[in-house]
């Protein structure tokens, strides 16, 4: 499939994570100045020129494993902790938000601006600090040299792509059920009503000519849905109004971010029993994903005092009963690279990772029992 | 016009590809198979015209002649040849040909891919049988390649590649209403909406070249000597094949389409689209006026779902299957 998929993927999946880190850290009445610092750390390192360089390589998508653990180093680039159950819930949320931003884009397209949409929001975060300001201007020039060339053909074959990885993952969000945009079941509402994509026309017109091109009938029928005309079209520069709302920030500090775990459809542990593929966390993806952590550069806290604990659920109990709750299917089972000492992983690791005081959460895999085992039984 | 039958349900869900559902009719053991894609696997099932007996497959995509492979199936489709029914996959890594009930491997095609990823991605898709032996395939390139199928056996030569497309091969299909008296035995199309007809052959002959207009064909028919082509706008276009000559354009769907199929008996067109609606239209030849009149029969939402795959299950449009992104099932309808 399309080898042009993976800076799409980081970048709105990274601008879920902001908005919703941004809440939280809000929500929790984080001081000013410490959730300030998380937030640039956070886009100082998404935003690295080494890592967006490896990024903007043509290659295929990583696997849900590989990308989760990119997310999970992301997410502790600055003072800020996440235990399991709220990393867990984290992802999740970034997923079905992303995977409902790519459904009900009307334009495969439009993917773009759902991009811009987030990097816009992004660069708002920083717009007090010139040095990483200048790095997301940098991307959004990446982004426009890569992506705006494409024909629509190509655009939609990248989010066939983006579909296949989101593939039956039907998991509940509070805010999207209230607002009705998804169904108990999991699936998002698709609208049978509202504009048309840009360049489309509305349905129910037949036109039918003669051989030498003449129009000779017309006939309208019923078209089963309500729609409009075309909105314009959105900008694809630096700076434009964007049009489409897909991608912009839904959270606010009024409407919390819940998920469901029970009741998540049994189809969606389905597609992790099909393959008979070998590992998909082959060699090779593995040292991609080095090469790929090697840009992210963790940064030593001037302060260790200074590090705190975010919290995705309500209350320290939830978040608990969370962790024992969730089902198996939905295990993310991250990558424990320090683990693996065969592979010259760890070694580049090493080489970014601070140790000492500072180190990433890391997360071992679950038992049958729900319960982690340590690392050192990661066989 | 049709009311809704008992679905039949799948193994693992459909992916989001153009023409993802594939039908096989097989009259004389009274069964229907029918193929959907889901990633890097084929789920087969067979159903029995009692609706008592299903039995299912699944096969995978490989990695030369053997390895199973996770790289991505991009359709499978069944080739019906005077002599034989063979099973199609393309993927990102080559072709796979079986026997129609995918018990046997039948021939094996490797994709040139380079070593690094590259920036255009490479995969096969597009999938017809032409005249008495031939199964064509498209290449993302855009090269259409032209295999020679023996009456039996896994002898399979690649006999031509036509380089016409300078777009990623979307969708091709020949003839289908059995008749010779059409010129034009082949349309292949891609992804900036150009449109080839050929005649097959030792050497296959371009005829005529309809340019797009920008807009990706992701599925395209040919019936009479007539083109039906699906775009990424929702249009529908008929069009004389040999001359180009536009018959008609139907507004037909709000967002992409996926899938059309053409019942050869009866003149009926089916589309589904990622608008939720299979929508299902009545060509009308007239041969003296040489044009043809497009009639809206019928229109069904499958709430919630993006459609990937539409086709009529028999050639009078009795009845029709529908896929639909993420969705473990085939849902039919029959006329009332």
């Amino acid at each position: 499939m399309s080898s042009k998929t993976l800076p799409l993927l980081f970048i709105n999946l990274g601008g879920e994570m902001l908005y919703i880190l941004d809440q939280r850290l809000r929500a929790q009445n984080i001081p000013c100045d410490k959730a300030k610092k998380v937030m640039n750390d956070i886009i100082t390192t998404m935003f690295n020129k080494k890592f967006l360089d490896e990024l903007f390589k043509p290659q295929e998508l990583y696997s849900k494993k590989a990308l989760r653990t990119v997310f999970d180093r992301l997410a502790h680039a600055s003072i800020m902790r996440l235990n399991q159950a709220s990393m867990d819930k984290l992802y999740d949320l970034m997923t079905m938000a992303f995977k409902y931003q790519v459904l009900l884009c009307p334009r495969p397209k439009d993917i773009l601006l759902v991009s811009f949409n987030h990097m816009d929001a992004i660069r708002d975060f920083v717009r007090d600090t010139p040095s990483i300001l200048s790095q997301v201007d940098e991307t959004y020039r990446q982004l426009i040299e890569m992506y705006t060339p494409l024909s629509g053909g190509e655009f939609q074959l990248i989010r066939q792509t983006l579909l296949i990885f989101f593939q039956d993952m039907h998991i509940r969000v509070s805010i999207f059920l209230k607002d009705k945009v998804q169904n108990s079941n999991g699936r998002f509402v698709l609208p049978t009503s509202g504009p048309v994509p840009f360049g489309t026309q509305i349905p129910g017109l037949i036109r039918m000519f003669s051989c030498s091109g003449d129009e000779v009938k017309r006939v309208q029928f019923r078209s089963a849905g309500n729609y409009s005309s075309a909105l314009r079209e959105g900008s694809f520069e630096m700076y434009g109004e964007r049009v489409i709302k897909l991608g912009t920030n839904m959270y606010s500090v009024s409407r919390p971010v819940e998920t469901h775990m029970s009741g998540a459809s049994k189809n969606s542990a389905q597609h992790t029993k099909v393959s008979t593929a070998p590992n998909p966390l082959a060699k090779e993806e593995l040292n991609l994903l080095a090469r790929l952590m090697g840009g992210l550069e963790v940064r030593k806290p001037a302060n260790p005092d200074s590090r705190f604990r975010v919290n995705l659920f309500a209350t320290d109990e939830e978040e608990e009963e969370a962790l024992i709750s969730r089902p198996d299917e939905l295990s993310y089972e991250v990558i424990n690279i320090q683990a693996t000492k065969q592979c010259r992983v760890s070694a580049l690791l090493k080489a970014t990772t601070t140790g000492g005081e500072f180190r990433p959460v890391t997360y071992g895999y679950k038992g049958p029992a729900g319960q982690r085992r340590a690392s050192s039984d990661h066989g | 016009m049709y009311h809704k039958e008992k679905s039949i349900q799948i193994k693992s869900s459909a992916s989001a590809l153009y023409n993802n559902l594939s039908v096989l009719r097989i009259a004389p053991r009274c069964l229907t198979y029918f193929t959907v894609v889901h990633a890097n696997v084929v789920n087969m099932v067979s159903a029995s015209w009692d609706g008592l007996n299903f039995s299912h497959r699944q096969l995978q995509s490989k990695e030369g002649n053997i390895a199973a492979s996770s790289s991505l199936i991009m359709q499978a489709s069944w080739c019906v040849l005077p002599s034989r029914e063979l099973l199609v996959l393309t993927s990102q890594k080559g072709i796979q040909m079986y026997e129609s009930d995918g018990s046997i491997m039948v021939y094996w095609h490797a994709l040139d891919n380079p070593e690094t990823p590259t920036a255009q991605a490479v995969f096969a898709r597009g999938i017809a049988a032409v005249r008495e032996n031939y199964i064509c395939v498209g290449i993302s390139s855009g090269s259409v390649l032209v295999f020679d199928i023996p009456s039996k056996g896994s002898n399979v030569m690649l006999s031509e590649v036509l380089e016409e497309h300078r777009d990623a091969v979307t969708d091709m299909a020949s003839e289908c209403s059995g008749s010779l008296e059409y010129m034009a035995d082949l349309v292949t199309a891609d992804d900036s909406g150009l449109l080839c007809v050929w005649k097959s052959g030792e050497d296959f002959q371009l005829l005529h070249k309809i340019p797009g207009f920008d807009v990706s064909c992701s599925s395209v028919k040919l019936w009479k000597g007539t083109v039906a082509a699906g775009y990424g706008t929702g249009q529908i276009r008929i069009y004389e094949a040999v001359t180009g000559i536009v018959h008609a354009e139907v507004n037909a769907h709000a967002r992409w389409i996926y899938s059309l199929d053409i019942a050869p008996f009866s003149g009926l067109l089916l589309s589904g689209a990622e608008d939720s609606l299979v929508r299902v239209w009545h060509l009308t030849m007239n041969p003296d006026a040489n044009s043809v009149e497009v009639e809206h029969l019928y229109s069904e939402c499958i709430t919630d779902t993006q459609i990937c795959g539409a086709k009529f299950c028999d050639g009078d449009g009795y009845a029709f299957a529908v896929t639909g992104y993420d969705l473990s099932e085939i849902i039919r309808y029959t006329q009332a």
